[in-house]
Parts: C-alpha cells; sequence; structure tokens
C-alpha cells in the first residue's frame, strides 16, 4: 500500500493512543514535592486564644507529629471566593470526625475570624500566617489547597476547592487511612 | 410524564437511525431504489422525534420543573425567560441533546434540499450522517440521560451562575454547535464519495454550501463567545488561546481551507483527494474539541463537569468515526480519478499554498494544544502552553497567508500571467509599504512587528478592492450600475470575506499592540488621561439589587474638554452562589474603546486623613471594534457565498414544481 495514503490514518492512530493515556492522567492534579516527607517545620501564632490552646499556638508540625494519627491541614483566607465554596465541604469532614487545622493565609486576623464566625468553624486550631511564610514552605500557590498528614508525614495534598465530586475521593482516603493507620496499631 | 415521553422520544429517534443508517446503505450498495428511497421520510421522522424530545426538556425548563437532575443543576424559579432555556445547553447532557437536534436537523435539510442530489449519493449521505446520530443518541442513552428524574427532589435549583446569564453566551453554544454538526454534512458527504469512488465538480458544488452554513455559524460562535469573554470577563480579552478556544479554532481552521479547496474540484476538477480529506479532518477536528471539554484531558478556563466514562464513551465514538473514515480513506482514496494538471503560477497554486498555510496553522495550533498531555504521558511533566508559543508560532504563519491571498484572487484559473498581476498591484505594494513605514514613524514606542501588520492589512483591503473594480470593469464603458448588478453572488462573497478579514486584522493588530491600560486606586474627583480621553472619577454608590449587592462608579469622559459621556462600571457581589461579577461599562469609538472596571472600596490614609477609594482598571482597546465589524462583514461575506450556492440548491427543487405544475396541467 502506498504511504501516503496511510499516513492520515498512521497520525490518527498516535493521537489516539495519547488520547486513551489522557484519560487516565489527571492534568489539574500537580505533584506536591512534600508527599511521603515530614511536614515543613511550622510554628504560627494562634488565631484566637481558644480552650485547646491557651499557648497562643495556633498551628505547630511539632506537636501534631507528636500527636500522631491522621489530621488535615487546610490553608484559607477570607479575601478568596472559592474557600467560600469550599467551606461546607470542611465543615462535612468536621461533622465526620476528622480534625482540621487552619492556616489563614496572607489574611487580616479580624477577616479571617470573621470568616469562621459566620460560616462556621470546622477547625481544631487556626494559625496565623499574615505575610504567606508557611504558605511558601509548604509550596502553597493559590488557596484553598489542603493537606493530609499521617503521623505527621503528608500523604496526599488537594489543589483548590474540594468540590462535591472530590468528596468522594477524599473520604475514601481518608478511610484508607485510617485503616492502615488502625492495622498498625 | 412529558419528560418521560421525551426520554422516550430519544430512544424512537434512535430507533430510526438505526434504520436510516442500514437500509438505504445496502439499499445503494445493491442498486435498490425502494429502499434507498427510505431514507428521506425516515431522516424527516428522526427529526421529528429528537424535536419531540428537545421540545420536551425545554417545556421541563420552562416550568422549573425540579424533580429532573439536570434542571436542579442547571436552572432556577428566578431566572429570566431566555436564560432557563439557555440552562438547557448550557451543561453536559443538555448540550448533547441539542447536539443530536442538530444532526437530525442536517440530516433532514439534506433530505429535504437534496432532492436533486443522486439518489445512490444522498441516501449514502444520509445513512452515514445517521450513524454519527446513533453515536450520539446512544451517549444520550446510557451515560449523559438529560431526563433522569431525582426523588425527593428539592424546591429550587442550583443554577444560577450570573457570569452565564448573558445574551452573548446564551446564543454562543448553539450557533458553534450548528458549526461543529454543519461540518457532518461535509463529512458524510466526504464518506459517501469515497464508498462511491466518484468526486466531480457536481460533488463539490453539493458539498461547498453545507461547508459554508458549517462555516458561517462557526465563525457567529466563535465570535459571540470571544465578544462575551471581552466584555463580561473583564479582563479586556478577547482571545487567551485555552485549549477550548482552540478547540473550536481549529474546525474553523480547516473549514475554511475546505471552502476554498472545494472551489478548485468544482472549477477545476482538481485537488480532489485533498478535499476529501479536508472534509474528514474538519468533523474530526468537532469531535475531538467535543472531547477536550468534556473528558478533561485538558486543564481549562471551560470546565464542563468531567468524567473519565463519559470520556471513554466520546475517545470509542472518535476512534470509530475518525479511524473509520481514515481507513476508507486509505483504502478507496485511488478510486478517485486524478485531476487535471495547473501551472506553478496559477489561481490553483495561489489557493493550494493558502490551504498549506491554513493547515500548517491547524498543525501548529493542535501541537500546542496537545502538548501539555503528551508531554504528561511521556514524561510526567506538568506545563502549560499559554499565548505566547502561538503568538510566537501561529501568528507570524499568516503574514504570507495575507500576502499571498492579495495576489492569489487575480490569478487566472490554469495558468496566470505573475508580471501582469504583478504591474496592476505595485501602486498598492508600494502605498501599504509606504503607509507601514510611516506608521512605524508615528508610533511612540518602535514597534516593528505591529506596523509590519497595519501594511499586511491595508494590502488585502486594497487588493481585495482592486480586485473588485477590475471585475466590475470599472473606468470602462457601460452603466456602472449594471455592471455591479451583474457580478455574481459568489464574488461579493469573496470581496466581503476577503475584506472582513482584513478589517479584522487591522483591529486585532491595533488592539494587540497600541492598547493602553491603567489600573490603579482612583479617589473621588481624580482625573487621569488615556487614549486621548480625560477621565475622571466622579465617586460610587452601593446598590442592592434581587440577589446581589453591587458598587456602581461614575466617571465622566472628555475629550478636548467637552463631555463625550458618562460610564458606570459596577461590580456585583452575588449571594447564591457566592460570586462577584464586573460588569464593564464601554465607550466605543472607530478609534478604540474605552473600557472601566471598578472593583469594591477601599480605605486608606492619604496625609493622615481616612479616604475611601477604589481599585479601577481603564483600557484604551485601540481599534477593538474594527475587529468584530470585520468578522460581522466576513460573515456577510459568508451569506453572499452561500445565497449564490442556494440558487443552486433551489434548481431541482424549481424543477421538481415545475414538474408537479406540469402534472397538474396535464390532467
Amino acid at each position: 500500500m502506498n504511504l501516503r495514503k496511510i499516513i492520515p490514518l498512521l497520525v490518527f492512530a498516535v493521537l489516539f493512543a495519547f488520547l486513551f493515556r489522557g484519560l487516565s492522567l489527571k492534568p489539574r492534579v500537580i505533584p506536591s514535592v512534600l508527599i511521603d516527607k515530614p511536614m515543613p517545620q511550622t510554628v504560627l501564632p494562634a488565631l484566637m486564644v481558644s480552650e485547646i490552646s491557651k499557648t497562643g499556638i495556633g498551628f505547630s508540625t511539632d506537636q501534631i507529629t507528636a500527636k500522631g494519627g491522621l489530621v488535615l491541614v487546610n490553608f484559607y483566607a477570607s479575601w478568596c471566593p472559592p474557600c467560600r465554596i469550599e467551606h461546607p465541604a470542611l465543615l462535612r469532614l468536621q461533622k465526620l470526625g476528622y480534625k482540621i487545622y487552619g492556616i489563614a493565609y496572607k489574611d487580616k486576623p479580624e477577616d479571617a475570624q470573621n470568616f469562621v464566625d459566620n460560616l462556621g468553624n470546622p477547625y481544631v486550631n487556626i494559625g496565623v500566617d499574615l505575610k504567606g511564610k508557611a504558605g511558601v514552605d509548604w509550596g502553597v500557590y493559590a488557596v484553598p489547597e489542603t493537606f493530609v498528614i499521617l503521623n505527621g508525614r503528608v500523604i496526599y495534598k488537594h489543589f483548590g476547592v474540594i468540590h462535591e465530586q472530590d468528596m468522594e475521593d477524599i473520604e475514601a482516603l481518608l478511610d484508607k487511612a485510617k485503616t492502615s493507620q488502625q492495622e498498625k496499631k | 410524564m412529558i419528560v418521560e415521553y421525551g426520554h422516550l422520544a430519544v430512544a424512537l429517534a434512535l430507533s430510526l437511525a438505526l434504520v436510516q443508517a442500514i437500509i438505504p446503505m445496502f439499499g445503494a450498495y445493491h442498486g435498490n431504489v425502494r429502499l434507498m428511497r427510505l431514507a428521506r421520510p425516515v431522516a424527516i421522522g428522526q427529526l421529528l422525534f429528537v424535536s419531540f424530545s428537545f421540545g420536551a426538556l425545554i417545556y421541563a425548563y420552562l416550568g422549573s420543573d425540579f424533580s429532573v437532575v439536570n434542571i436542579v443543576k442547571n436552572s432556577h424559579s428566578l431566572k429570566p425567560l431566555l436564560y432557563k432555556i439557555s440552562g438547557l445547553w448550557s451543561n453536559h447532557e443538555g448540550s448533547l441533546l441539542l447536539w443530536a437536534l442538530i444532526i437530525a436537523l442536517f440530516g433532514a435539510l439534506v433530505a429535504i434540499f437534496g432532492r436533486g442530489l443522486p439518489l445512490s449519493l444522498q441516501s449514502r449521505v444520509l445513512s452515514i450522517q445517521a450513524m454519527i446520530g446513533v453515536g450520539f443518541y446512544l451517549f444520550l442513552l446510557t451515560t449523559s440521560n438529560p431526563f433522569l428524574r431525582i426523588f425527593p427532589f428539592p424546591d429550587e435549583g442550583r443554577g444560577l451562575n450570573p457570569l452565564l446569564q448573558d445574551p452573548g453566551l446564551a446564543f454562543h453554544p448553539p450557533f458553534l454547535y450548528l458549526g461543529y454538526v454543519g461540518l457532518s454534512v461535509s463529512f458524510s458527504f466526504a464518506v459517501a464519495a469515497l464508498i462511491e469512488g466518484k468526486v466531480d465538480a457536481a460533488w463539490a458544488r453539493w458539498v461547498r454550501p453545507w461547508a459554508l452554513l458549517a462555516w458561517v455559524f462557526l465563525t457567529i460562535g466563535i465570535v459571540l463567545g470571544s465578544w462575551w469573554a471581552y466584555y463580561e470577563l473583564g479582563w479586556g480579552g478577547w482571545w487567551a488561546w485555552d485549549p477550548v478556544e482552540n478547540a473550536s479554532f481549529m474546525p474553523w481552521l480547516v473549514c475554511t481551507a475546505l471552502i476554498h479547496s472545494a472551489i478548485v474540484v468544482e472549477k477545476r476538477e482538481t485537488l480532489k483527494s485533498w478535499t476529501i480529506l479536508l472534509a474528514l479532518t474538519a468533523f474530526s477536528f468537532s469531535l475531538l474539541g467535543t472531547f477536550i471539554v468534556r473528558s478533561g484531558v485538558l486543564t481549562s478556563v471551560h470546565a464542563f463537569a468531567t468524567d473519565p466514562e463519559r470520556g471513554i464513551f466520546i475517545l470509542g465514538f472518535l476512534g470509530a468515526v475518525i479511524g473509520g473514515s481514515l481507513l476508507l480513506y486509505a483504502l478507496r482514496v485511488d478510486k478517485i480519478e486524478k485531476g487535471s494538471i495547473f501551472a506553478p503560477i496559477s489561481r490553483e497554486t495561489g489557493l493550494l499554498i493558502n490551504n498549506l498555510l491554513l493547515c500548517t496553522g491547524v498543525a501548529v495550533v493542535f501541537f500546542g494544544t496537545l502538548y501539555p498531555l503528551l508531554l504528561d504521558a511521556m514524561t510526567g511533566d506538568k506545563i502549560s502552553v499559554g499565548a505566547p508559543f502561538f503568538n510566537k508560532t501561529f501568528v507570524p504563519l499568516m503574514m504570507p497567508l495575507i500576502f499571498i491571498m492579495g495576489f492569489a484572487i487575480q490569478l487566472n484559473w490554469k495558468r496566470a500571467d505573475i508580471k501582469a498581476v504583478a504591474s496592476r498591484l505595485k501602486f498598492i505594494f508600494g502605498a501599504s509599504v509606504l503607509a507601514a513605514v510611516m506608521i512605524f514613524y508615528t508610533m511612540d514606542t518602535d514597534n516593528f512587528m505591529a506596523a509590519l501588520w497595519f501594511g499586511l492589512g491595508l494590502w488585502l483591503v486594497l487588493a481585495t478592492f482592486a480586485d473588485l473594480f477590475k471585475r466590475i470593469g470599472l473606468g470602462k464603458s457601460g452603466n456602472l450600475l449594471n455592471k455591479i448588478k451583474r457580478q455574481p453572488r459568489a464574488t461579493w462573497g469573496m470581496f466581503f470575506g476577503h475584506l472582513g478579514f482584513a478589517i479584522a486584522v487591522l483591529g486585532m493588530t491595533g488592539t494587540s499592540n497600541l492598547s493602553q491600560e491603567f489600573q490603579n486606586i482612583m479617589a473621588r474627583g481624580q482625573k487621569i488621561d488615556i487614549g486621548g480621553y480625560e477621565v475622571t472619577f466622579e465617586g460610587a454608590k452601593a446598590e442592592v439589587g434581587a440577589n446581589y449587592t453591587a458598587v456602581r462608579g461614575l466617571f465622566t469622559v472628555r475629550e478636548g474638554g467637552e463631555i463625550l459621556t458618562k460610564l458606570e462600571p459596577a461590580t456585583r457581589t452575588y449571594i447564591t452562589p457566592y460570586q462577584s461579577t464586573t460588569e464593564a461599562a464601554l465607550y466605543t469609538a472607530l478609534r478604540g474603546d474605552l473600557f472601566i472596571v471598578i472593583s469594591e472600596e477601599q480605605e486608606i490614609l492619604i496625609d493622615t486623613k481616612k479616604t475611601s477609594v477604589f481599585g479601577v482598571r481603564i483600557y484604551h482597546k485601540f481599534m477593538q471594534v474594527w475587529l468584530w465589524i470585520g468578522m460581522i462583514i466576513m460573515v456577510v461575506g459568508g451569506l453572499f457565498s452561500l445565497s449564490d450556492r442556494r440558487f443552486r440548491i433551489g434548481v431541482p427543487l424549481k424543477s421538481l414544481f415545475a414538474k408537479k405544475n406540469k402534472i397538474r396541467a396535464g390532467e
């Protein structure tokens, strides 16, 4: 067969293979270099001096690592509309019994406080990252971002809003982490 | 119940499509006239069923029937009527139903207007058209059912995205789909021609109007989307080389190549297999675009909710339609007779170069769009390809295209005299170069490329007029008006098509290179100078709307001390769903658009005094309106050309009426 005639078909065959491969890739998911590594060393002042944290420390990696277990770390800001969209999902995760630490990213403390006062507070405690220094250490480039931490190590990073359709994935992931943790015990 | 009837109608349309796909094809193979004749009524019947189904969904949308999942997700009882309807195609399932409707519509149009076609060709075309339809009906019935009910049902819908409530966006998808799906007709014609092994002037004459119609719709669809992004999104941009925009641009480019190469087949019976390949490719790009948008393989600002199951379905469909047609091409293209030869300097060559440049452009856009996917698949690296890539690769490719356009329209078929053409165009060429040089020296910045582009745009405007004057014989004896009237519509089609393109090029050059931008905070009474206007910020007030709060600013625009206009941009904050939108204020002049966007109030200290200021962005979009005007003129050109062809489509219809009259007279 004359090669010229089958070139279009061959080009398409190659394209088809790539598209098929593309279906199993997740272009929106940008892998974090922190996966399977300990959390970056971070100590942040508390947004509010609550019952739990009379020390004035809102977020401390050492404390979380020492306590161990499964926690979520959520970077948010009151100026970020997607964070508002995400908020109900966090409240739901809290209801399911997950511990979520909040980090108010480049936000005025009073605004960050108003945000949780008005919309409900899903967080165990909130650290204030006024200048975004912690954000840099954690590799955050757009809030909201959520990290899943197991015994002080980052096991997963969710980029952007936790949408309704992400909830299943996240819950499955958390369930898996929980059971693997229990098995170890 | 009507919702269930609508669902049932899709299933019935599917069964009719299956009949239409199999029986006429079988009949054409065996030369059985009765079986072939079945195609027409079945195609019309299929349209009736899908229309019913579409109507049922619209009815449910109008009545805000929140027991239907699709309506809960995409509508709201407070939505204005127009947006209740457009909510239907704002989502995956509903837009698929619209696709299916348009496929059936085009099938029925071929059945009605294609009576002059040889019966075997028409049956095969309708059969292929139905095969494509089958894919979409199956898609609707299996993974993407817009009629799905929900129980218990909510009292109110969730779809009230204010950004999407805009006339520009309400009509953008239907036009785009009419264009995408319109290309299925030339695809079906190409496949039928491959099966029959016959491509001649008559074939090209039948295909070209369909391709032109698709081109007109596609152009309108793309312009509406671009226009909406320009004034609604508030960043003053009209094209961002986003994957989804590229997905609509690629079929447009191929279709543009197709409507030009089909002329060569029609007039000279050559470039046949190339034209067939273009017709196959154009629709393939439509399907590819659908895949890109709905499968989530590329990141884009235009997010349809994506779902891997759907991705697999579309990919399978893509494989069957494109792979199948290209396989047929490989097997059958030899059956198509070679065309007549032509000299290296001829109109054929001009059109061939036009085609090659357009297709190189498509290849570049295609590569840039899919590169992130290719890289991710091969190395796992994530990157994005943005405007700088396309501006450096695609845009320069259009320079020789425009230059050759000016020449090629003056060339004769078969063999042309380049010297005569060159001598006719030398003054125009000189004038364009001179204009480019003058623009270069009057511009504030040393922007050589902008000057070159202005020169090219002007060259094309002048060359297009020169060609028209030559055609109507300006300066020769005879009544000018009569000579103008005698020109065929096709001449006007080409004239307006090319002229519109040239004007759009001038607009794009202006707005991309000579626009000005001011972005800062402004206090009440502050003035700035931009684009030769003096803009004064007079203050802002708060407003409360039905479901939003807003800040509305007042700006006075003066030119030379005289008040030209007052502009009132606003920024709205919606409560459910939480979202803020900008209502940019525009003042349009031929020279450029003044475009003002305001954001929320802030308080800052000026000289230890608390002062309220507003974030303000003011753009002067130089010659922006030329872009829109140029595009509209292009569409007018397409319609002129189409009306010339419709004459041909209408001929068989007229003869049919004549026959009926004769029969009546015979009685």
